[in-house]
């Protein structure tokens, strides 16, 4: 016969420090993440201006910009992305140290945008991880904010126990590519106004 | 043949819609007729701006390389152009030795329309990485998304190897100390700029 208020089994309590260091680690994580901004367009000038006084990242714990990968948290990547700069953003993104985090930012780096041409990346999630879209073309500091927010809570969802919610490496295979032919094919698609042209126009 | 300019191999002129004299010059005469507009007294189209290249939709017209002169002293704009016939060899004679600035301009009329120039000292491509090989994107029988599927794209892309095809000469100017200008070397000395770096040892 229990009493209330017993220790059910020696998981509960396993379970309750588990979720303690999950809470203090992921707190930590969050409210300091170190971004690396990778800016190559227009999107590039709102993220300054969200790092800038009015919008002030700062007060979500991003107060140092890494310019260095080695330094780094979130890979922000701000602009359209060409295809000669794929591998450039794929080392940097190696570079970074695990946990390691990637925001896409606009529309260009999310799906390609208007360059659905020969030279544009369609978007970056065929080269690396992509945690959160900012959509917009540019979008607005408040829509980054937000974004940022958003990883905030993702982060906070994560264990270092669960193995589902846990974050690995995701390297790339052994075609150095990170995502199968066809699923790039198949998100790489047109989309909008240009569905009405055809890969020979 | 009247009303033809005094320039050496010139075919015909036209009238840009902005005013501008076009002068069409013969393909093999064309760097007589460039020395010519340079050096010669009254001409001087000392100044290189642009070098470019046109393909019309129409097939039966012949591509076109532009070259925009322009006259520092006397203000004076001038467009030469050669045809190039699409069905032959895209041969053209390279300006460099007139111009150092054309390097970097035929290197891209080149990798954007696989125009060749004879004499270039260094005709790579310069916008596009140097082992793509989907071909020359402005020509017009070129598709919008490349003619390779997104996913072969992305996997050449990504092995690509950047630092592969760039010199350490180009990388760093540790090994060009020896070949800066005088001036240049001079305010390293003094520390303006830093320091002049040691070659490496070989």
């Amino acid at each position: 016969m229990k009493r209330v208020g017993e220790v059910q089994s020696s998981n509960y309590l396993l379970a309750k420090f588990q979720n303690l260091v999950d809470w203090a680690v992921n707190s930590s994580r969050a409210n300091s993440l170190w971004p690396m901004p990778f800016g190559t367009a227009c999107c590039a000038i709102e993220f300054m201006a969200t790092a800038a006084s009015r919008y002030d990242f700062a007060r979500f714990g991003m107060e140092r910009q890494a310019f260095s990968p080695r330094q780094a948290d979130v890979l922000i990547c701000a602009g359209r992305l060409p295809f000669k700069l794929a591998p450039v953003i794929r080392r940097i993104y190696d570079q970074m140290p695990q946990p390691k985090w990637v925001i896409s930012m606009g529309a260009c780096a999310s799906t390609g945008g208007v360059f659905d041409n020969y030279a544009m990346v369609q978007g970056i999630d065929t080269i690396v991880p992509v945690d959160v879209y900012v959509p917009g073309c540019p979008p607005r500091p408040e829509g980054l904010l937000y974004g940022i927010l958003l990883l905030h809570k993702k982060i906070k969802g994560e264990s270092l126990f669960d193995a589902v919610r846990r974050r690995d490496e995701q390297p790339l295979d052994e075609k150095g590519l990170r995502l199968s032919p066809e699923t790039i094919d198949e998100i790489s698609e047109p989309f909008g106004n240009s569905v009405h042209q055809f890969r020979s126009s | 043949m009247t009303g033809l300019p005094p320039i050496p191999g010139a075919l015909r002129t036209a009238v840009a819609r902005d005013g501008e004299t076009v002068v069409y010059v013969a393909r093999e005469r064309l760097l007589e007729a460039m020395r010519w507009l340079k050096d010669t007294p009254g001409q001087q189209f000392n100044y290189l701006v642009d070098v470019t290249a046109v393909e019309y939709r129409d097939r039966e017209r012949p591509l076109e390389v532009v070259y925009f002169l322009r006259s520092l002293e006397r203000r004076a704009d001038i467009r030469i152009k050669v045809e190039l016939n699409p069905a032959e060899e895209l041969v053209v004679d390279s300006v460099y030795s007139l111009w150092r600035g054309a390097d970097w301009l035929e290197r891209e009329v080149f990798d954007m329309f696989g125009i060749t120039f004879r004499g270039h000292p260094d005709l790579r491509r310069i916008l596009m990485w140097e082992t793509y090989a989907e071909g020359y994107p402005l020509r017009k029988s070129f598709p919008l998304r490349g003619r390779f599927s997104r996913a072969e794209q992305v996997r050449q892309a990504l092995n690509a190897n950047p630092e592969a095809h760039y010199s350490m000469e180009e990388l760093s100017i540790a090994e060009a100390g020896g070949d800066l200008p005088d001036d240049m070397r001079d305010r390293l000395r003094r520390g303006e700029r830093g320091v002049i770096p040691e070659p490496p040892n070989p």
